[in-house]
């Protein structure tokens, strides 16, 4: 009789079990809310959050005529590989997390791919541009971002107009992602007939750029490109301008992007960097809010004005959420085969994504712009200034 | 060649701080035979003390050294009562497991209270520029300051009676009690100082450097390098260690890669472990 109620108990269980599942899509992922990530994975951290409340705002996730409310299921990962390894395996797992977001940046998101492929899981790459994982032959990693080998182009673009001989020391993070941007743009800089003056990698965790520095002055360098994330990136900034280090171009990666960067007051005064997107693009949506409508909710939220790591986070979310609709299933290979056949336009640009079997999920649609630092009646603005088609202000060389 | 002297002379400014960094732990191991594994921890404490002094009051951080060094003094001090005291004497594994404990309380601490986010301390002085290179103020002024706080030290343990007892509690702590100094007070004492150099140093190296609660493990290394090259519970040989190890960096780094320092700094560490075990500097002890 006894053990005719238990298995009463666990059927009554088992049938309302996905009656609960039902109303909810949980996504999984895991943030840097502590460790050297932290600046830019918080960025991206609210662009998911103001997508989640937005949808759900709207009644949710709409599948073949019924609604899903979004559900977030995320840990801190301390920007550290081995925690993202056991923490997406906890997260399908143990917390049945029916999609994913990848953690911000590459090296994480390499980690990440590898999990959620064996179990077979949508995963959205935001905050992770370096190519070479999406080579390896996924089926459901798809990147939002415009790959790591173009991110300087830009820059090498603006120095050939201004100055043809050039002679760049590139200085970067040791970090894969960085590492892939400095290799790819030395090659396009030797092609370009530029001198490469210096090359410097350091550790994540540098904080005194000072040998780094009196090498760039002994190299003779007169434009500096490389960078890695916010932490190293801010502090090279500052200390360059300390040492008075008389360069006539710097261009990093991700760190000026953040609006954070505006505290290094005459630090950064023409600092550039490659961006994903800016607040000031004028791209046309053919979905979701424009870029105006966006950059307007998220500084109302945050009361800070959004990067492109808080952009990409949002606009990865709502192509996932795309696709989802357009698909009519939760089923990842469903979902996937949606993904594949993206071709759209949101307030973050375009984005199609490689359906080669050999860089399946590398993102071919998105493109970047360059933008710059610059003093604007006592006040620090960030411009772009390239390409052409896109910039809001003249390059300050 | 006016680039590797830039390079040498950068090396010397900053090791001086490392130097200061290093008294503290190599004082409290001379003393007590305790290796402070709380001492990185103690570090970032310093730097949080000054970064939140300025913050508040607007004062520049150098006003702020005294006020560190007093907190610091005190802070060691209820550290020594609270968690050494009991262990002092015992086998060497006991304090390095308490003050591993105190390390990872004071990050626990301060990751909930600071989070792991870098910070700065800003702080500008004019610096020197020669040719094409700059010596920032900052550099400068922390390398006096920690200069100025050695010699102070030097003094306080060579010519004052606390700082006499100090010495002979760590020449022979039995010989010191039977002629009545009361060594519990004096270790505390001394402890005190210890954590009060971590801190100061702590406090220079954020006018230098930005910080996170994490900072502190890759100064506590270098710390141990330093005191290796100076000689196990030795201060001046600290401070020698310090600039030495900042000479060697300096003179590296122009004709390697940057990223090979670590390398040339741990070899440097064998080397001298198998070569002088008592230190480079042991000739100097105290």
């Amino acid at each position: 009789m006894k053990k005719g109620l238990y298995l009463l108990a666990v059927a009554a269980l088992l049938a309302a079990g996905p009656a609960f599942a039902e109303d909810t899509i949980t996504i999984g992922f895991t943030a840097s809310q502590t460790g050297k990530l932290n600046n830019d994975s918080t960025s991206q951290l609210r662009g998911f959050e103001l997508w989640r409340d937005d949808v759900n705002a709207k009644g949710g996730i709409k599948v073949g005529g019924k609604s899903y409310k979004v559900k977030f299921v995320s840990y801190d990962d301390e920007s550290q590989g081995t925690r993202v390894q056991q923490l997406y395996t906890r997260l399908i797992t143990q917390d049945k997390a029916q999609f994913l977001f990848s953690p911000y940046s590459s090296g994480l998101v390499a980690t990440a791919a590898i999990i959620s492929e064996q179990y077979g899981k949508v995963m959205m790459s935001i905050g992770g541009a370096e190519e070479k994982t999406y080579k390896l032959g996924n089926k459901y990693l798809f990147q939002t971002y415009t790959g790591a080998s173009q991110y300087l182009a830009g820059a090498l673009d603006v120095l050939k107009h201004k100055n043809p001989k050039a002679k760049i020391a590139f200085v970067y993070e040791d970090d894969p992602f960085s590492k892939a941007v400095a290799q790819a743009t030395r090659e396009l800089a030797k092609k370009d007939g530029f001198t490469v003056a210096l090359e410097e990698s350091y550790s994540s965790s540098t904080t005194d750029f000072g040998p780094i520095i009196n090498k760039v002055i002994s190299s003779g360098a007169d434009a500096l490109l490389g960078g890695g994330h916010y932490a190293d990136g801010s502090t090279l900034a500052r200390q360059l301008h300390d040492q008075k280090a008389k360069l006539k171009w710097v261009t990093l990666l991700v760190a000026p992007d953040s609006p954070n960067f505006a505290k290094l007051g005459d630090s950064a005064v023409g600092i550039s960097v490659p961006s994903q997107w800016e607040p000031q693009v004028t791209y046309k949506p053919d979905f979701g809010p424009t870029p105006a409508e966006f950059t307007k909710e998220f500084t109302a939220k945050y009361k800070i004005a959004p990067g492109y790591h808080a952009a990409g986070g949002y606009s990865g979310a709502m192509i996932l959420q795309h696709a989802i609709e357009k698909a009519g299933s939760i089923d990842p290979k469903k979902v996937a085969a949606e993904l594949n056949k993206t071709d759209v336009t949101t307030f973050f640009g375009k984005c199609k994504f490689s359906t080669d079997p050999k860089s399946h999920g590398l993102q071919t649609g998105h493109t970047m712009v360059l933008a710059q630092w610059q003093m604007k009646n006592g006040k620090l603005v960030k411009e772009v200034i390239w390409p052409d088609n896109a910039k809001s202000a003249d390059v300050m060389y | 060649m006016i680039g590797i002297l830039a390079s040498v002379i950068d090396g010397v400014l900053v090791g001086a701080v490392y130097g200061l960094a290093a008294m503290g732990l190599t004082l409290i191991w001379g003393v007590m035979n305790v290796i402070n594994l709380s001492h990185g921890a103690i570090i970032v404490l310093g730097m949080f003390v000054v970064y939140f002094l300025t913050g508040a009051t607007g004062v520049s951080a150098y006003f702020g050294i005294p006020l560190v060094l007093v907190v610091g003094f005190l802070a060691g001090i209820i550290i020594y009562w609270v968690s050494v005291n009991r262990v002092i004497g015992r086998p060497i594994l006991m304090s390095l497991l308490a003050t591993f404990a105190l390390n990872m309380i004071i990050i626990g601490l301060g990751t909930a209270a600071w989070t792991t986010s870098p910070y700065n301390v800003p702080v500008s002085l004019p610096g020197i520029t020669i040719e094409n290179y700059t010596f920032t103020g900052t550099h400068i002024m922390a390398a006096v300051i920690a200069s100025v706080v050695a010699g102070v030290l030097y003094l306080f343990l060579h010519f004052t009676r606390p700082g006499k007892a100090i010495r002979a509690v760590a020449s022979n702590r039995d010989a010191a009690e039977l002629n009545g100094i009361p060594t519990r007070q004096v270790l505390a004492m001394a402890f005190g100082l210890g954590v009060a150099l971590a801190c100061v140093s702590g406090a220079l190296i954020a006018t230098l450097f930005p910080f996170t609660v994490l900072s502190g493990g890759a100064y506590q290394l270098k710390s141990f390098v330093v005191t290796v090259l100076g000689g196990l519970g030795n201060p001046a040989g600290a401070l020698l260690g310090g600039i030495a190890l900042g000479m060697v960096e300096g003179l590296a780094t122009p004709f390697t890669p940057v990223s090979w320092t670590p390398i040339i700094e741990f070899g440097l560490f064998v080397l001298v472990l198998i070569a002088f075990p008592r230190g480079v500097f042991a000739f100097t002890k105290a």
